[in-house]
């Protein structure tokens, strides 16, 4: 029956539109939450720019020259892949970036006959890379909507230990970087050892660094403060990764919200077309079935009666 | 008169003006004066003064961590520092008995750790390193 079509119709543009509001409300959600997410990236530069000041100051007054954290191994047979990615889906291409710019690295690693392994932090990386069988050491997961320095420095830990014991000769961050609102892009930065770019100072500022006076001395504050420094650009890192996944969250449930009014509006089009067809064959049937029934005689008496009499 | 800012990775705790700082150094205690010359150290688990400008003077627990002074600033960096207004004194004199009673049967790195804490909280927070004597 013709009914049953327009019941159906409606069933589903009830569902279109329930749908519609979660994601209308999980759009609103992620951008009240870009806000806080961006602040927390602004709060963290303070940390982060002083202790690189600190860092550079030290390698300015010549300290750590034997530290391979600082100078590297010369020869990289290994290299770490941290990358930083979501818990949960429904952010769009979010993870997927991430995956890809890595997935990349990998292989032109593996082509260049270098060996690699990835520290996947945010369960859908881990499960990326688990299901097609890459190299994993550890993961982390639980955190990527909201990440606290205690999760920067149990990171920092594991890859430093992995790189100390010799395991990894690099480490790099994959993650999205926060530009704005409206952009945000996948970056590859080096971690360990650390750039030789970081160290000479671009500021002018280390030229004090020969004039410092150190206590305890140079290479013992060095050694405290390379982890403290790997922490402070693995917090920057999932700060800016937590705000770039409100931000690809909150369009892609706008997308979602747009499909589903697009979809309610198509569906309300042909549930009315059925309506209306379901209505005109109503009356077909009706007007057919009182023809055949009481109307067939009247009829044809009708014209016979009045049609010959006007033609002849 | 100079700069002094207490930064954690979070956020920056502190900053403002000051006439004094004294903290603790992995060697040994030590006392900045405006115009120190520039200067670097890794700090200890401590409580850190700070004499403002106005006079008052501004308590820190700073857990380890850095300071460096160069042009007449003063940066305390430090993974955990609170300002002893945000510090739970009652907390921090249950952890240091609890850390005291542990360390009583024996050695513990964990709860050597926790009594460094706990002190440089309850000296941040009136000085009294005494047993229940500071509890009020």
């Amino acid at each position: 029956m013709a009914g049953g079509q327009e019941r159906i119709l409606r069933g589903r543009i009830r569902s279109v539109q329930a749908t519609k509001k979660i994601t209308r409300a999980m759009e609103l959600i992620a951008a009240s939450r870009i806000v806080k997410a961006q602040q927390r990236v602004h709060a963290a530069v303070p940390y982060s720019e002083q202790i690189t000041e600190v860092v550079k100051d030290l390698a300015a007054a010549g300290a750590g020259q034997g530290s391979p954290l600082l100078v590297g191994r010369g020869d990289v047979k290994t290299t770490c892949y941290v990358v930083i990615g979501a818990d949960r889906g429904l952010c769009g291409g979010y993870n997927a970036g991430v995956q890809r710019a890595a997935e990349g690295e990998i292989k032109a690693d593996v082509l260049a006959g270098r060996d690699y392994t990835i520290v996947a932090i945010g369960r859908k990386p881990d499960n990326y890379f688990r299901f097609r069988g890459y190299h994993r050491s550890t993961s982390f997961g639980g955190f990527s909507d909201n990440p606290t320095y205690e999760n920067a420095r149990q990171i920092g830990k594991c890859v430093v230990d992995l790189f100390n014991d010799g395991t990894v000769d690099r480490v790099s961050l994959v993650y999205t970087r926060f530009i704005s609102t409206g952009s945000q892009e996948v970056v590859l930065r080096p971690l360990v050892p650390l750039d030789t770019t970081t160290m000479v100072g671009g500021d002018g500022k280390a030229d004090a660094g020969g004039d410092y006076e150190f206590e305890p001395d140079p290479t013992a504050i060095l050694e405290t403060l390379l982890p403290r420094y790997v922490e402070a650009r693995i917090y920057a890192a999932l700060l800016n990764a937590a705000a770039s996944e409100y931000a690809f969250k909150q369009r892609a449930m706008k997308n979602a919200t747009d499909n589903a009014e697009e979809l309610i509006k198509n569906l309300a089009r042909i549930m009315n077309r059925a309506r209306q067809d379901s209505i005109t064959t109503e009356i077909m049937e009706i007007v057919s079935g009182a023809e055949a029934l009481g109307g067939g005689k009247a009829k044809a008496v009708r014209y016979v009666d009045i049609d010959p009499p006007l033609r002849r | 008169m100079m700069t002094v800012s207490v930064v954690s990775p979070e956020s920056v705790l502190f900053t403002g003006e000051a006439t004094q700082v004294i903290t603790r150094t992995l060697s040994g205690e030590i006392a900045f004066l405006p115009h120190h010359a520039a200067f670097l150290g890794a700090l200890a688990e401590c409580h850190t003064r700070i004499y403002l400008v106005d006079g008052t003077i501004t308590d820190v627990a700073i857990h380890g961590g850095f300071v460096e002074v160069s042009n007449n600033k003063v940066n305390l960096l430090s993974d955990v520092a609170e300002l002893a207004d945000d510090i739970d004194r009652q907390r921090a004199l249950v952890a240091k008995e609890r850390a005291e009673e542990i360390l009583n049967h024996g050695q513990d790195a964990h709860a050597s750790a926790a009594l460094a804490r706990a002190h440089a909280r309850l000296n941040a927070t009136g000085g009294v390193t005494g047993t229940a004597a500071g509890a009020h």
